[in-house]
């Protein structure tokens, strides 16, 4: 019973070269380009090198189209960094839709309620601090059933996200302008109460500040905190963290209640920086896409910065190229999917080694 | 009789590539197993012995050699290649599903296609085996249910039944008492004499000189030798498995100035699904002596240590006094604090836990980061003061001879041996006046556990109390000033270890005086 | 409320119940062997798409000729197909590739959801037509009753008011429960969810048998969207996204029924009523019946709760779900 060896024998690598990961992810991003070019030249039968070069003029072709893209990153990267404090615990918080739509929803009540003699920039602190703390709020529910009795918390936040949708859908309804639209219209149109002044000249100069800021936070209290090494522990394991006196449950909950919190933060953003509105699309999938993106760049910031851009240059240039031709601008999902899963597909060759069959003989007789 | 061979392994090399340098496994083994004999794969920990074996039952493949079985040239690429060829292998993890019973442990994988499950056949075909070789099997019992010695004879039948003519047993006795271990190698005898072919991977000596007819010695990968059992005598094989002539003895220092350390009153503790853990157990520990923990695995050592060392929750009446080192001090009772407030009082308690990277350690952590655990809240501020760590790191590296390429290197990449030195030096760094230590040589090369052996001694002399649990019952004796022995939860004796014998301390590891 | 109400709300819970039991029976046959398939949503999304697809060429193609049985054949059988290669697609990802399953996951539901609503929004303007897409011929084929039982008073209205797919549903719960603890295929599958490396030793090929039960599962769960297409939605496509809803309350219903397929069932229909009741809640306004949609997902919590409280071993997932194996792992 002479049997073949399989085809492919895959092993564990070990440590390999930065340039050599980069390499193998720059190549499967290649292909996936490639193939997106095919499939929006199946569909719009134009050149693909044309069609690229509508995406560029979509996503950076003027001033202004420019500054969309970068507040959209600074949005993806705001989330990515509410995200990565909990994933480093190894909490899996799906709920970063949610937590971005209630921190949307607190940011609107202020606009709406807040005496409109307030100083704006009184304002905006009151508004940064009501929707991180909604935020928190969102994120402390799930944290705190973990922590105490164990609970899944993938299903947990998962299911709180569709908790804010119909909670943003209610204050939608409550809030309609003009009446029967159905949605909220821009907030304070007129007075421009609780909206981002212009920093530098720029629309949206305090969207990137803020994210700075907190991205400098970030880094610092993930890598030289007590709280830091703390979630870093209980990340890799409760027991070490028991065994080493850490309060465990604790730390889960004011990791989750952060977390929750910087969401909340970036639906802030969302509403007084960018929308100056709220309703169930504005947080607008991005809570699902950044786990992604943040989860392929091991939480880095600046890897995360950089991702973010990239994807959402992908996705304004596959609007404007739906725009020009009249297509359902969905055409962006299918892009942004087809590049994700081929970036995660590449991951493989990143840590495995696939040798084909009978190509090691020749290498152990040397 | 004739020898019939079973397996032939010529060259067998097998590399691994994950951890810090590639490890090769094994360098060009050879192999001969024969039909009617037990043979004896002896080795220490990391020789490469179960990796062997492994690429035979279709675990892994090599990466170059060749593999004959009843004279014919095989490929093995998975499991079921390898019951093909009637070669079962019984691990040291136990592959049984928890959640199954024996008997649908047992008909796992077997009949594909579109059948319907049928217990009854098993049933009748288990009754045979039982028979054959004196085995105890209840068919219906769930695993999660079962002892360890039940959980290795399933294992046993599970295989018998796949028609297995060639047995691998992986460490087979480590789980189980002395008397346990006679049983199996009665059953291991009665399979020779049915002229199946057995193979015992193991790393104790007197074992290899009870059961086997021959011997094949491995070392680090490579193949140093065969003998036959009969012609050979341990001495030889211990200089063998190490690679040069060795002599191996524990220095067991008399105990001096006892000092009363810790008293131990009524301490229950049951399990999340209220199973009871621990049920009264008393025992006082004292400075300046080497406490041993003997019984079977699973029979409440763990939450032994886990409750002294604040992690279990206490059923109520429990105490746990402790008496600090300094003149005058009043006893404390730590019963029901966490170890939070255990720190907070400055009672410092050294735990080597038995799971080294799920508990002592974080294995992605560098060895600085490591050295932080227990004492990262130590200075005000909420940052981190990194310098101390680094210090430490640097002199357990020093002092303990651990091999790492520097510091900075994350502790999963370090071998097991030099793994357990970074933990247990961090935890003798802390000057504590207790030591509770699991299984602190287990998956250790020989030279490794001496060096654990006579820390422990050396922390005894210096009257720290030392409370030392362990699976292996000859260093028991031989390191121990006393052994407590645990029972299925219950202390069914504590015994001076200089007078006790071997099969006494057995007999109270399944029985309640 | 009046009994014609009481009726309406079972029919209508049903309805909705049918689009989750496909979706949750496809997701337990797939967590059983140890893949947590978050693209539920997404396989629901390339079931409805593909079946809405097939069957707008075919009637485009007959005009009023258009045959309802084989508008029946096609629409199954391109999503069947569709969700089959979607769950092919995860399994090719996590147990070849081996990415992490939640990731990939959520990645396939950005895909699925872009792809089934770009055709669902521009399938029609692509072949010419102006507006929205429709498939009326299929839809009502689909949504068909046996006339002589439809008559049966209220008994009939509550039982056999459906169309065929609703029953069929039901029978996917009943032969999955058979399948898993009775058959031998079934007992190994169970095996290589709870524990691969202990079936990998009995030599049952883990990887056959995570892909054909991903595979499997996942045309089982495109079922439910191709049922919301044709059936919850008669024929038109629902731009506003209703199907992903829906699939994430298909992989709570798995939790809410401990992975057993006929809980499933009543825990479909149950979720069906928490989500419908708003509309027979006299005097609520357009916001406060937000409100009320959140009760499916706050039910799911409680169960989620009061799973964690007590320690059975029955009740628990596979405990391997979600967790990749490499044979070779050391």
């Amino acid at each position: 019973m002479e049997k073949k060896e399989p085809l492919f024998r895959i092993t564990k690598r070990g440590a390999i070269p930065w340039w050599a990961s980069l390499g193998i992810r720059l190549i499967g991003l290649l292909i996936a380009l490639v193939i997106c070019a095919f499939i929006i030249f199946g569909i719009t039968k134009l050149n693909p090198l044309k069609v690229y070069a509508a995406m560029w003029d979509g996503a950076l072709g003027t001033n202004r189209r420019m500054w969309v893209t970068i507040r959209d990153t600074m949005m993806m990267l705001c989330i990515g960094l509410g995200l990565a404090p909990a994933f480093k615990m190894k909490f899996w918080n799906i709920g970063a839709e949610g937590q971005v739509l209630v921190g949307g929803i607190a940011a609107a009540a202020c606009m709406l309620y807040l005496p409109k003699t307030l100083p704006n920039w009184l304002a905006l602190v009151i508004m940064c601090c009501a929707s991180a703390l909604a935020g928190a709020v969102w994120g402390f529910f799930p944290g705190y059933c973990k922590a105490m009795i164990n609970t899944n918390e993938t299903l947990f936040t998962l299911m709180m996200n569709y908790i804010a949708i119909r909670l943003t859908a209610f204050y939608v309804a409550k809030w309609e302008n003009p009446y029967g639209s159905n949605t909220v219209g821009i907030i304070n149109s007129q007075s421009r109460f609780g909206w981002f002044p212009k920093v530098f000249g720029q629309q949206y100069g305090l969207n990137v500040i803020l994210v700075l800021v907190l991205t400098i936070f970030i880094f610092i209290y993930l890598k030289y905190t007590k709280h830091g090494f703390e979630i870093a522990v209980v990340g890799d394991s409760e027991n070490t963290a028991r065994y080493c006196a850490m309060d465990v449950k604790k730390v889960i909950i004011r990791t989750m209640m952060l977390s929750g919190a910087i969401c909340g933060i970036a639906g802030f953003l969302a509403v007084a920086g960018a929308g100056h509105t709220i309703s169930t699309d504005t947080a607008g999938g991005r809570g699902f896409t950044t786990i992604i993106v943040a989860w392929m760049s091991k939480f880095n910031s600046f890897i995360m910065a950089v991702v973010s851009a990239f994807l959402v240059f992908l996705e304004k240039g596959a609007m404007q190229i739906a725009s020009q031709y009249q297509l359902s601008d969905y055409i962006s999902n299918v892009v942004k999917g087809i590049i994700l899963i081929f970036l995660l597909g590449s991951e493989f060759f990143v840590n495995f080694n696939v040798r084909i069959r009978g190509s090691h003989k020749s290498e152990v007789t040397k | 009789m004739s020898i019939k061979n079973a397996v032939r392994m010529v060259d067998i090399t097998k590399t691994f590539a994950a951890k810090a340098a590639k490890v090769v496994a094994n360098n060009k083994v050879c192999l001969d197993i024969n039909y009617g004999e037990v043979l004896a794969l002896l080795g220490e920990n990391g020789s490469g012995k179960t990796t062997l074996m492994n690429m035979l039952s279709g675990i892994y493949a090599p990466d170059s050699g060749d593999i004959y079985v009843n004279g014919k040239h095989v490929t093995i690429n998975n499991p079921s290649d390898a019951f093909a060829l009637h070669i079962g292998m019984i691990h040291q993890h136990f592959k049984l599903v928890e959640v199954m019973t024996a008997a649908e442990n047992i008909i796992l994988g077997l009949d594909e296609g579109n059948k319907l499950i049928d217990l009854k056949n098993v049933h009748t075909r288990v009754k045979d085996f039982c028979d054959r070789y004196g085995f105890v099997v209840n068919p219906d019992k769930k695993v999660y249910d079962m002892s360890v010695s039940e959980k290795q004879t399933l294992e046993i039948v599970k295989q018998l039944y796949r028609g297995a003519d060639i047995l691998i047993l992986d460490e087979p006795t480590a789980v189980l008492t002395p008397q346990e271990t006679q049983k199996l190698f009665a059953v291991l005898r009665n399979m020779k004499a049915d002229g199946k072919a057995v193979v015992i991977i193991t790393h104790k000596l007197h074992e290899v000189m009870d059961i086997s007819d021959r011997v094949v010695v491995l070392l680090k990968g490579n193949y140093v030798g065969e003998l036959m059992t009969k012609d050979t005598n341990p001495q030889e094989l211990t200089n063998m498995m190490v690679g040069r002539p060795t002599t191996l003895n524990i220095d067991r220092s008399k105990p001096e100035n006892l000092r009363k350390c810790l008293e131990v009153k009524n301490l229950s503790v049951k399990d999340i699904y209220g199973v009871l853990k621990l049920k009264d157990v008393n025992f006082t520990c004292y400075g300046g002596e080497v406490l041993g923990v003997a019984g079977i695995s699973g029979s409440g050592q763990r939450e032994l240590l886990e409750a002294i060392a604040g992690l279990e929750k206490l059923e109520p009446g429990a105490e746990i006094l402790y008496t600090p080192n300094t003149p005058g001090a009043q006893e404390e009772n730590l019963a029901g604090m966490s170890p939070v407030r255990i720190k907070n009082m400055g009672i410092s308690l050294a735990f080597v836990p038995e799971d080294r990277l799920g508990m002592g350690l974080v294995g992605n952590m560098d060895i600085a980061e490591n050295m932080m655990l227990k004492s990262y809240k130590d200075g005000s501020g909420p940052l981190l003061d990194l310098k101390k760590p680094k210090a430490l790191a640097e002199k357990v590296v020093k002092e303990l001879e651990v091999l790492t390429p520097s510091i900075h290197t994350p502790v999963r990449r370090l071998s097991g041996g030099n793994i357990q030195k970074v933990l247990v030096g961090r935890e003798i760094e802390q000057h504590p006046s207790l030591i509770m230590t699991a299984y602190a040589v287990r998956g250790l090369d020989i030279n490794t556990s001496y060096t654990i052996y006579n820390l422990m001694d050396e922390q005894k002399q210096k009257g720290v109390a030392v409370l030392f649990v362990g699976e292996d019952l000859d260093v028991l004796l031989e390191l121990c000033d006393r052994i407590l022995v645990l029972c299925a939860g219950q202390v069914s004796g504590i015994v001076d270890a200089r007078k006790t014998t071997k099969e006494e301390v057995g007999l109270l590891m399944t029985h309640l005086g | 409320m009046t009994q014609a109400q009481i009726i309406a709300l079972i029919n209508s819970s049903v309805v909705f119940g049918t689009v989750i039991l496909f979706g949750a029976v496809g997701e337990i046959l797939t967590e059983k062997g140890g893949n947590l398939n978050l693209g539920v949503p997404g396989i629901m999304y390339m079931g409805g798409i593909a079946g809405l697809i097939g069957t707008f060429y075919y009637e485009k193609a007959m005009g009023a000729d258009a045959v309802p049985i084989i508008c029946i054949l096609i629409a199954i059988i391109c999503a069947l197909v569709a969700s089959f290669i979607s769950g092919l697609l995860f399994a090719f990802m996590t147990v070849t590739l081996r990415c992490n399953q939640n990731i990939m996951g959520l990645a396939f539901n950005i895909f699925a959801a872009g792809f089934a609503n770009f055709y669902g929004g521009s399938l029609n303007k692509l072949a010419g037509g102006v507006g929205q897409i429709n498939v009326l011929t299929t839809s009502k084929a689909f949504r068909a009753t046996i006339p002589a039982l439809n008559g049966l008073g209220s008994i009939g209205k509550i039982f056999f008011s459906y169309g065929f797919l609703a029953y069929v549903a039901i029978a996917f719960a009943i032969l999955i429960r058979w399948f898993l603890n009775r058959t031998m295929v079934g007992l190994n599958l169970r095996a290589v969810g709870e524990d691969p490396a202990a079936a990998d030793a009995v030599g049952i090929n883990v990887t056959k048998y995570k892909y054909l039960s991903t595979s499997i599962g996942a045309a089982i769960s495109g079922l439910g969207g191709l049922y919301y297409v044709m059936d919850y939605q008669k024929g038109t496509w629902d731009s506003a996204g209703g199907v992903e809803g829906l699939g994430w309350l298909a992989v709570a219903l798995v939790i809410f029924a401990s992975w057993r397929p006929l809980r499933a069932i009543w825990g479909a229909y149950l979720f069906g009523i928490l989500s419908w009741m708003y509309f027979y809640i006299p005097g609520l306004t357009r916001s406060s019946q937000e409100i009320f949609k959140m009760l499916p997902y706050i039910a799911t919590l409680a169960v989620l709760i009061f799973v964690s409280l007590q320690h059975k071993v029955e009740n628990q997932p596979p405990k391997h779900l979600g967790l990749p194996y490499f044979r070779e792992d050391r």
